[in-house]
């Protein structure tokens, strides 16, 4: 017997550039840039001012009871207004046959917001000059004082999983992940080889992140991994360009109903696209670097194309390579663009130029661990509409890398397969592959 | 016919030492591994007690290639822990991997190596931290965020972001012993060793490895770590004196609460066929493993209902009732919602059963480390069924509803050993252990 198929039938994402499919799909297909200085905190001395924030979000819209929630952190915030759209959309909520505990959670969250003012008041003023440390008697005694309890259990990474089972009464199998700018589509992909084996009927999949604080710009700063450029903040992210200057950083959530093919016919779901390869790989090379051959993303992509049974050298009948589109994990930094485009000549060869690239990071920043979901969903909005979304900010392309990126412009094209890339830093490298339903 | 996976290395971590045998013959002797912290003074909190390794119990450098000695400068103890397990599982396993250097052809293929493990909600190290921090601190003891950004962040080291990302504990493991296959960082505080080798066992049955290490591994000892822990009541108030055998007392009425430890396990998870090919020596066999989301009031206070369905799932895998189970090895925090939760869960699913079922418990030993206390459990088992031995029980005089309380070790026919774990944020685990096939 072969493994049951999955497939997708419910999205939703809180984005930098809208809280909707349809907004912030607009805005993608314009070319739009989510880049602004950044008004979380004061960040004008900083390296790096600006990121795509998401504004004017109000997460109570998107539960039915507030209060059930103690005060959710922003990443429970995010990833509780996404999975109200994919919830809706899927409509398990008007399924009286829904078995709660065959409905499981696989989620890529990331940890939570630090309270920088609270811990920068409480390390200081306990450190002791003398002693060149903290006075752990007098930390103590000012963080029992100054920090909110709920505060520190929200930073946790597995909260948003408590309140999306909270939120809509889900008991099955329930999985954090937390692989860096990987973890979201590591989860859709593990949740996906969960629903073959059986152990649940519905998982809720995704990812939710911000690190848009203190001492997430500062880490990132440090690392020189962030963009500093010095033009309009909606230039910044510049992937494959000559110019790219590193990543921008950004925030979210991005949420999918999976589901086994049969529990979706079976009350008349409409399947929006089906996951048909997943890869997973280690570079088991270097924490700082990624491998220069892009030996690991190139096992990942390969991964998923022989899953998905996709010959990456083979041609349709159309003429084009069998892979219609990728969206590149693209952050902007040198070293990632260059061995992503290593990476997919590797593995695609002569077909490599003929596939569409593009990152939508050019146009909403990078949202960490919840990236890879808001690009898979990206992808199965431009199978529906028929549009590739562009790479903005391609006005210098870097002569030595030479794909198709999709430049500035979004392009009508009829797209039935997609592969979407997220490589974490540290080494982790993971590919979906998802055809078009029909 | 379905594919075993054995348990074919294990490889622990925890205040009674480095080494499996070294926290079993102290189970068996009933000498626990609590003691007063020393490592910073922690008269401030209420909880002055916690589980951590003797400081020259285990040095880093000495179990990386001498090439990544240079690579444990920006290694956290949590990292440290991993990379420490790891290498105790690889020698337990008796495979040889790239850490041993030179030209040493490795057992099994680096690309059908996986790495699972679960991993904490790291806290930066404070007097790190708190030296950048100081140095934009105000006269009048405020913080200067414009000279943070300006200048104040050049303090901290460039790699600091990468000391503390979760996925490092995997990212080291991977690099050090060349694990090119399917990686990833689990973050379900207590039930992430069991989701980790319940993701180690997925990965090698859907085909895409053969061995994976798998675990957990966190450090709670530290101030911020021990606040949040102490912030939502969940530890023994204890100043260390008298008899800290008694202070962890799962499943008792008066129970106080947990201590916090430092420490966790790797295991090499391995496909049977793959184990008998190199001619290994398997612990054990996981025949069964559930897992479910409790949907209750808090995050801290998991329901039965979940560790039932957990169970209830690894007992049907397994193909087993309630009378082929010889011993329980629960979580056994001695945090008053989580025991209840993990008893009440035990008691609807085995019925009479209970009251026959000796517990293994190894928190009264260790300390709870979180994200390492799952691999730590399901590691006693294991050599539980090795031994046919159930070694002493600390804890309290009385444990209605279930043989927890304190006794003295046995010897007893173990077939089958039943490990489970509910965790803060509500993710629950259960494993069913069996003999290894002859």
């Amino acid at each position: 017997m072969s493994d049951p198929r999955v497939v997708v039938t419910g999205m939703g994402w809180i984005t930098p550039l809208g809280h909707d499919l349809e907004s912030t799909w607009s805005q993608l297909a314009a070319g739009a840039s989510g880049v602004a200085p950044i008004d979380r905190f004061e960040a004008a001395s900083f390296p790096t001012t600006f990121a795509a924030q998401v504004r004017d979000y109000d997460w109570t819209a998107y539960v039915d009871g507030a209060a059930i929630h103690h005060a959710p952190a922003l990443n429970s915030q995010f990833a509780l207004g996404a999975a109200r759209q994919a919830w809706e959309q899927s409509g398990l909520g008007d399924h009286s046959g829904l078995d709660r505990t065959r409905c499981g959670l696989y989620l890529g969250a990331g940890e939570g917001v630090l309270d920088f003012d609270a811990h920068s008041w409480i390390d200081t003023n306990a450190w002791c000059p003398e002693g060149g440390e903290v006075d752990p008697v007098k930390w103590a005694e000012f963080a029992s004082r100054h920090l909110d309890e709920w505060g520190e259990v929200e930073q946790e990474p597995n909260m948003p999983l408590w309140h999306l089972a909270r939120e809509y009464g889900l008991r099955g199998p329930a999985f954090n992940c937390l692989t860096a700018c990987a973890a979201s589509t590591q989860a859709i992909g593990e949740a996906t080889s969960m629903l073959r084996r059986g152990e649940a009927d519905v998982m809720v999949s995704g990812g939710t992140h911000t690190m848009l604080h203190v001492l997430g710009v500062t880490g990132f700063n440090r690392l020189t991994a962030l963009s500093t450029f010095k033009g309009e903040p909606q230039k910044a992210s510049r992937p494959f360009s000559r110019t790219r200057g590193g990543f921008v950083m950004g925030e979210g959530a991005g949420m999918v109903i999976l589901e086994t093919l049969a529990h979706a016919e079976a009350r008349g779901a409409e399947p929006l696209a089906e996951i048909i390869g997943f890869g997973s790989s280690a570079d088991a090379y270097r924490i700082t670097d990624i491998h220069p051959d892009g030996r690991g993303p190139a096992a990942a992509m390969a991964a998923a194309l022989c899953k998905a049974g996709l010959d990456p050298h083979a041609l349709g009948d159309d003429g084009r390579p069998l892979v219609h589109y990728i969206s590149a994990h693209g952050t902007g930094t040198q070293e990632n663009d260059s061995i992503e485009t290593r990476a997919i000549k590797r593995v695609f060869g002569d077909n490599a130029p003929l596939v569409p690239v593009s990152s939508l990071k050019s146009m909403m920043g990078h949202l960490i661990a919840a990236a890879g979901a808001v690009e898979l969903i990206s992808c199965i909005l431009s199978m529906q509409h028929g549009l590739l979304l562009p790479t903005i900010n391609l006005d210098d392309p870097d002569p030595e890398l030479d794909l198709d990126y999709i430049p500035n412009e979004a392009r009508e094209a009829d797209i039935e397969v997609c592969l979407s890339n997220s490589f974490g830093f540290g080494g982790q490298n993971d590919t979906l592959a998802i055809r078009r339903p029909g | 016919m379905t594919q075993q996976v054995v348990i074919s290395g294990i490889g622990v971590m925890s205040a009674l030492g480095v080494g499996i045998d070294a926290l079993w013959t102290a189970m068996v002797e009933g000498r626990s591994g609590l003691g007063r912290i020393d490592r910073f003074d922690p008269s401030g909190f209420a909880s002055q007690v916690a589980g951590t390794m003797e400081a020259d119990a285990f040095r880093v450098r000495d179990v990386v290639p001498k090439t990544y000695r240079k690579a444990t400068k920006v290694m956290c103890r949590d990292v440290e822990l991993a990379v420490g397990a790891a290498a105790a599982a690889v020698e337990d396993a008796g495979i040889v991997t790239r850490a041993a250097g030179g030209d040493a052809e490795p057992t099994l293929d680096p690309d059908r190596v996986g790495c699972h493990i679960g991993a904490g909600l790291i806290s930066a190290e404070l007097n790190e931290l708190a030296a950048a921090l100081v140095t934009s601190q105000r006269e009048d003891g405020t913080f200067d965020l414009a000279h943070w950004g300006d200048e104040g962040m050049q303090n901290l080291s460039p790699l600091w972001l990468l000391k503390y990302l979760p996925n490092m504990l995997a990212c080291h493991v991977t690099i050090v012993h060349d694990c090119r296959g399917p990686s990833n960082t689990i973050t379900c505080c207590e039930a992430s060793g069991g989701l980790s080798l319940a993701e180690s066992r997925r990965a090698i049955l859907r085909g895409d490895a053969d061995a994976c290490l798998s675990g957990g591994a966190e450090d709670r000892v530290n101030p911020l770590a021990l606040f949040r822990q102490h912030a939502t009541g969940r530890l023994a108030p204890t100043d260390g004196g008298g008899d800290i055998s008694g202070v962890v007392r799962p499943f008792a009425e008066d129970a106080a609460g947990t201590i916090v430890g430092e420490g966790g396990g790797l295991l090499l998870v391995e496909s049977a066929a793959s184990c008998a090919d190199r001619s290994g020596n398997a612990w054990c066999t996981i025949e069964g493993i559930g897992c479910a989301q409790s949907v209750s009031d808090s995050p801290l206070e998991p329901s039965g209902d979940a560790i039932a369905a957990a169970v209830s799932a690894a007992m049907s895998e397994a193909r087993c009732d309630p009378s082929d189970i010889d011993a329980l090895a629960p979580l056994g925090t001695g945090i008053p919602a989580m025991d209840r939760a993990e008893r009440d869960g035990l008691a609807s699913t085995l019925g009479d059963r209970i009251s026959d079922l000796p517990c293994i418990t190894t928190i009264p030993y260790t300390g709870n480390c979180l994200a390492g206390s799952g691999a730590l459990s399901i590691a006693i088992a294991a050599a539980a069924i090795r031994h046919q031995h159930v070694p002493v029980r600390l804890g309290a005089a009385q444990t209605p509803g279930i043989c927890a309380e304190a006794a003295a070790g046995h010897d007893a026919d173990l077939r089958r050993v039943l490990v489970t774990a509910p965790s803060e944020g509500g993710q629950c685990v259960a494993l069913v252990l069996g003999g290894a096939s002859p």
